[in-house]
């Protein structure tokens, strides 16, 4: 029987070597410790034998049990181990500079600052409107103090269109329309007027690389009892330093405008030269950027604000001029140009 | 404008005060100043007046004199000079040895074998004019040797100010009215206009002059005689030439002289073709020839001055040539009047011809300026010419005054709308240094404003303000925050969607966003054979290719598909702009805001791609309402819709756009080989579908079932609204799994997840659900795959 034993053993070791996998291995279990395997076949032969002996070989047995079980989790552990730097070794090396395949999209420059500068101002409690391209005459000229023949009109040339009604020459044509929506606020809770509102803006001329018929403007109002020129000024100051993220030195030239008095040109000191004078602002050391002023009463009184009671600036951003200096665009036409070529540069810029 | 320092200084004692500091703070305080500032004869030095002496001619040369020259330094000078009005006698500015002249050194030089020790010089070559046809000519009793720039204004400063920067200010279209606002800068006295009184003549006749016509608003006139001088003084021509006028004959710079001094244009006519003034329009037009010899058309709106009934003057704008002074003329009839500026104006631009004089009617002028004006023009004339008598008394008429404007505020009204602190005293001085009447009681002002600032320009309170602080300099304000409470700012939805659209498309779909223009491209959408729809026209466009506002963003965007069809294989694009959708009922236009996307591809199936844009705005409603869409099948009504697929996209009951295949006609001309895609979306319809709340719900603990059913159908719509009709809440997600098409037709296989919040579901449980499902489906004749 001893005999047996050792046979089993070694053809249980000879086999177990020859294992190159789990399934082999799996296999060799079964054959050796399954119920019909090999081991507990032994078990069966135990019949015939004496208690004494029974007890020799029941415990020979259970020892070889022992080493086989032992065995099969040793080589179980191994084959694990192979297997797994086998996987590892399959995986190959990737080439990481390959060039991205995942397209980007684009925003519009015009959309990328004019977020930008929502963002300012949203940051001081300004509302942002929105407001049409299709404007009536009153909106655009006579509630801002233009009235008809008002030489203003001249400066302006219009696209009118068949019913009367014009596209809007200037963002100022939605003051009237914001005086209204929030002056019951402003009246009765003391709420003031704090709106910026984006838009189209049109003028009939023809185009060049530095001017377009169809391009953005912002306007800026603010409104309450006690709004002065110093505070149009701080504004300014503080407005644009963040538009431009630097220091930004503001000065004001007197400057006409129907429905400002008084109306301001707003320079900065040069962007490029900080003030020192360089050819890009013709050796001034300023750049002439925005009109700006107190609000006409006539045009307070015009969207039902009493200017005895209440005073307000407004100013004037022109969005595209800052897009065109923001990423150094020469030619103004490439903003409507449709190209995919120049558009496709423009992403997210917060 | 040209400017003159030395003119400006005539007004101003300036003496010891920077100029070009002076320069600077008018511009921050008046009216902008060009960057270029011209230093007049700081490029010329060492010309005297000399005499010459003796001519002889050149033995060599037909062309060159030999000159004996006095320069007032005790000797002749030996002279070689090319000039042809050389003659003895007669005084020249020559440039002695080591005179400059630009760059130019003299030196002494050769000149056809003999030498030259200066030069003569012409107008041009000093700069102040620009004759150079011969050595200048000085007819004045001035000293040999004397320095040429001590004899004549050949040294001044002259800037130019931005004439639209003057637009509103009348007063500042003459010297006079711009050295008012250097002394008030300066804090220097503004002296008096030196004239004569004219009461002196008040005894003589009346001229035969009327205002028939409103639109002059006063005109006034005075008749003078005996003029014996034809040329301008030498000063007087300098400054001319130096703001940019050229010297004409005395007559002629006499107008234009005080018309740069005081802003007032005048006319001088020959009296005999004026003897009965009348200004007037006339019912019927016709051509009349201006003194520049060109015949215009006049109509019945154009304002004339007249002799009777024949125009001798378009008013305002320019005078006949017919009544122009000549030769034999020895009385003339001086003009000086204002006029309705919108009638200047409008008589401009019909006639196509700006003037110095009508730029200036159009800012209207100052009414009160007319006999001052007059009163000055005979003073400058009788200075350069003494024999000169006035022969009429001064004739003037008004048609129409002003208003005199007077404003009262108080203190308070200044520091609110200032925002700093300017005393009282301050506040006076500026003002009065202005012209302008002040009276203080306490803190109480009443200003009267002058009549040149009172016809448009200062009318308000307000305008006084700016007064007050543009002289103070918006340099020297203490700046500081407003002083206002906090409010919540409330954003706007439409905008909020807007942003949220945009980034949605730009971020996970990796479109590119566009901007392009409100009205239809007429030779591109030609070119694709997109017809241009009727719809609200522009009546001014200049551009003919520019005319039709667009309904919508469709057609643009094809053309800027084709612009860009080698650009990738494949791309996606989109807009949020405006179209105008015809008129309203109320005729306004119907604007809307609208987003439209194109997709194109020469890699992807018309199926992928269709479907790929389905995703693009589902996803759109899923993220920012939290809402699904449907979609109903459309006919098509425009030439680049493709008749089939073409669906409205339809949000909370409400169809808010469309979602289609571009028409292969339009699509082959964009590019033969891309499938094309687009959809239309209203971004107001789209913001204003209420949103659905998130409705957070326990996760079951307890396995779900999941039921596959295969139908014998093409379509889902059905399918999903059938399931949707089953109204069982144990549903929690419906898919399709797949779509296959064999002998049987199209089929396709969805997949219903059940679950209970509170126990794991039996099949049984859901069973009855799934057969409603089924028995519903099957009486619409669509039937289970077996």
């Amino acid at each position: 029987m001893d005999n047996k034993i050792a046979e089993i053993k070694q053809q249980f070791l000879s086999e177990l070597e020859k294992a190159e996998n789990s399934a082999d291995l799996e296999a060799i279990r079964v054959a050796y410790l399954g119920k019909k395997g090999f081991v507990t076949e032994l078990m069966k032969e135990m019949k015939g034998l004496s208690n004494e002996e029974k007890k020799t070989f029941g415990q020979k047995v259970n020892v070889i049990k022992g080493e086989v079980t032992d065995k099969i989790a040793e080589k179980n552990q191994e084959l694990k181990e192979k297997e797994l730097q086998k996987e590892i070794d399959s995986m190959p090396e990737f080439d990481i500079s390959m060039p991205p395949t995942l397209g980007e999209g684009s925003y519009h420059p015009i959309t990328l600052v004019q977020r930008q500068c929502e963002r300012i101002f949203k940051s001081m409690g300004f509302t942002v409107e929105d407001y049409a391209e299709v404007v009536s005459d009153y909106e655009c000229f006579e509630s801002l103090n233009i009235p008809k023949h008002h030489p203003a009109r001249d400066m302006q040339d219009t696209y009118y269109l068949e019913n009367g009604q014009l596209l809007k020459s200037q963002t100022s044509a939605a003051q009237n329309a914001i005086y209204k929506k929030y002056k019951d606020a402003l009246v009765n809770d003391g709420v003031p007027i704090k709106a910026i509102f984006p838009g189209r803006c049109f003028r009939n001329e023809a185009t060049d690389a530095c001017h377009e018929n169809t391009f953005f403007q912002m306007e800026g109002v603010m409104v309450d009892k006690n709004i002065s020129i110093s505070n149009l000024i701080y504004f300014m100051k503080t407005m644009l330093s963040e538009v431009f993220q630097k220091d930004i030195k503001v000065r004001l030239r007197p400057g006409f405008f129907p429905f400002v008095e008084p109306g301001f040109e707003l320079d900065i000191s040069c962007l490029i030269c900080g003030g020192e004078g360089c050819p890009s602002c013709k050796h001034s050391g300023w750049l002439e950027l925005c009109p700006c002023g107190m609000i006409h009463p006539e045009v307070l009184k015009a969207g039902g604000i009493d200017p005895d009671e209440y005073t307000g600036f407004a100013f004037g951003l022109g969005l595209t001029r800052l897009v065109m200096m923001k990423y150094g665009i020469k030619d103004i036409r490439d903003l409507n140009g449709g190209s995919l070529k120049s558009l496709t540069q423009f992403t997210d810029d917060e | 404008m040209f400017l003159s320092m030395n003119w400006i200084s005539d007004f101003v004692d300036l003496s010891g005060i920077d100029k070009m500091d002076l320069i600077h703070r008018f511009s921050l305080s008046t009216a902008e100043v060009e960057n270029e500032i011209f230093f007049k004869g700081s490029d010329i030095s060492g010309i005297v007046v000399a005499e010459i002496k003796e001519v002889a001619d050149h033995p060599e040369s037909k062309k060159l004199h030999l000159l004996k020259v006095d320069a007032g330094d005790g000797a002749l000078t030996d002279v070689v000079c090319g000039a042809p009005n050389v003659r003895v006698g007669m005084k020249t500015a020559f440039a002695k040895v080591g005179a400059k002249i630009g760059e130019i050194e003299i030196t002494p030089r050769a000149l056809a074998g003999y030498t030259s020790y200066g030069m003569c010089c012409s107008e041009k070559e000093i700069g102040i004019s620009d004759d150079n046809s011969g050595i200048m000519e000085i007819t004045d009793d001035i000293a040999n040797g004397t320095e040429i720039k001590d004899a004549y204004e050949v040294d001044d400063i002259i800037f130019e100010v931005d004439n639209k920067s003057l637009t509103n200010r009348p007063d500042l279209w003459g010297h006079y009215g711009i050295a008012r606002e250097f002394a008030a800068l300066a804090g220097r006295p503004l002296k008096p206009l030196d004239s004569v009184d004219l009461s002196k003549y008040d005894s003589l006749p009346q001229i035969d002059m009327k205002i028939e016509d409103p639109l002059c608003q006063r005109y006034s006139c005075l008749q003078v005689e005996n003029i014996t001088k034809n040329v301008s003084p030498v000063n007087m021509r300098i400054r001319l030439f130096y703001c940019g006028m050229r010297s004409i004959n005395l007559l002629a710079d006499l107008t234009n002289y005080l018309m740069l001094e005081m802003g007032q244009p005048m006319h001088a006519f020959d009296s005999r073709k004026v003897e009965k003034l009348r200004i007037k329009r006339f019912d019927t037009p016709f051509t009349f020839q201006t003194l520049d010899g060109t015949q215009r058309n006049i109509d019945e709106n154009t304002l004339m001055i007249c002799n009777g009934d024949t125009p001798v003057a378009i008013a305002g704008i320019m005078g006949g040539l017919d009544s122009e002074i000549v030769e034999d003329t020895t009385t003339l009839t001086l003009e000086s009047a204002t006029f309705d500026a919108v009638s200047i104006r409008k008589s401009t631009v019909r006639l196509a011809h700006r003037t110095d004089a009508s730029m200036r009617y159009e800012k209207c002028l100052d009414p009160e300026m007319t006999v001052p004006a007059i009163a000055r023009f005979v003073k400058l004339l009788q200075d350069v010419d003494s024999g000169v008598t006035v022969v009429s008394s001064l004739t003037d008429e008004r048609a129409f005054e002003y208003d005199k404007v007077s404003l009262s505020f108080d203190k308070k009204f200044v520091d609110r709308y200032t925002g700093i602190e300017i005393d009282n005293d301050t506040i006076v001085k500026t003002l009065e240094s202005l012209g302008f009447g002040v009276e203080l009681k306490g803190d109480d002002f009443t200003v009267m404003v002058p009549s040149w600032r009172a016809t448009k320009d200062v009318t308000i309170k307000a305008d006084i303000i700016e007064e007050i602080t543009r002289i103070y300099g918006y340099d020297n304000f203490d700046v500081h925050t407003t002083e206002t409470p906090l409010y919540p700012v409330r954003p706007d939805t439409e905008k909020t969607v807007e942003d949220k659209i945009k980034d949605i498309l730009v971020k996970r779909f990796s479109l590119h966003e566009m901007h392009s223009y409100v009205w239809m491209y007429y030779d591109e959408c030609k070119d694709l054979g997109i017809e241009i729809e009727d719809n609200i026209k522009l009546v001014n466009a200049t551009n003919p290719n520019i005319e039709v506002i667009r309904k919508s963003i469709v057609p643009t965007q094809l053309c800027q598909a084709k612009i860009n069809n080698t650009y990738a294989p494949s791309f996606g694009i989109f807009e949020v702009g405006r179209v105008v959708d015809g008129l309203r009922e109320d005729g306004l236009c119907n604007e809307k805001k609208k987003l439209a996307v194109t997709l194109f591809s020469k890699a992807k199936s018309m199926e992928e791609l269709y479907f790929e844009l389905r995703d693009m705005l589902a996803t759109l409603a899923l993220d920012i309402k939290h809402l699904s869409l449907s979609y109903e099948t459309i006919e098509a009504t425009h030439c680049y819709q493709h008749p089939k697929n073409l669906n409205a996209v339809i949000l909370g009951g409400k169809a808010i756009g469309e979602i289609g295949i571009v028409h292969p006609t339009v699509s082959k001309k964009v590019d033969k080989k891309a499938n094309i895609v687009y959809a239309e979306i209203d971004v107001r319809d789209f913001a204003q579908a209420a949103a659905d709340a998130i409705k957070y719900e326990e996760p079951s603990k307890f396995p779900g079932i999941e039921i596959d059913l295969s139908f014998v159908s093409g379509k889902f719509a059905p399918i999903g609204k059938a399931i949707e009709d089953a109204n069982c809440p144990l549903v929690k997600k419906v898919e399709v799994v797949d779509t296959y098409e064999d002998e049987n037709g199209k089929s396709i296989t969805s997949r219903i997840t059940f679950a209970h919040p509170e126990k794991t579901l039996t099949k049984e449980e859901v069973m009855d659900v799934v057969g409603g499902i089924i028995a519903d489906l099957e009486s619409k004749g669509i039937s289970l795959k077996k």
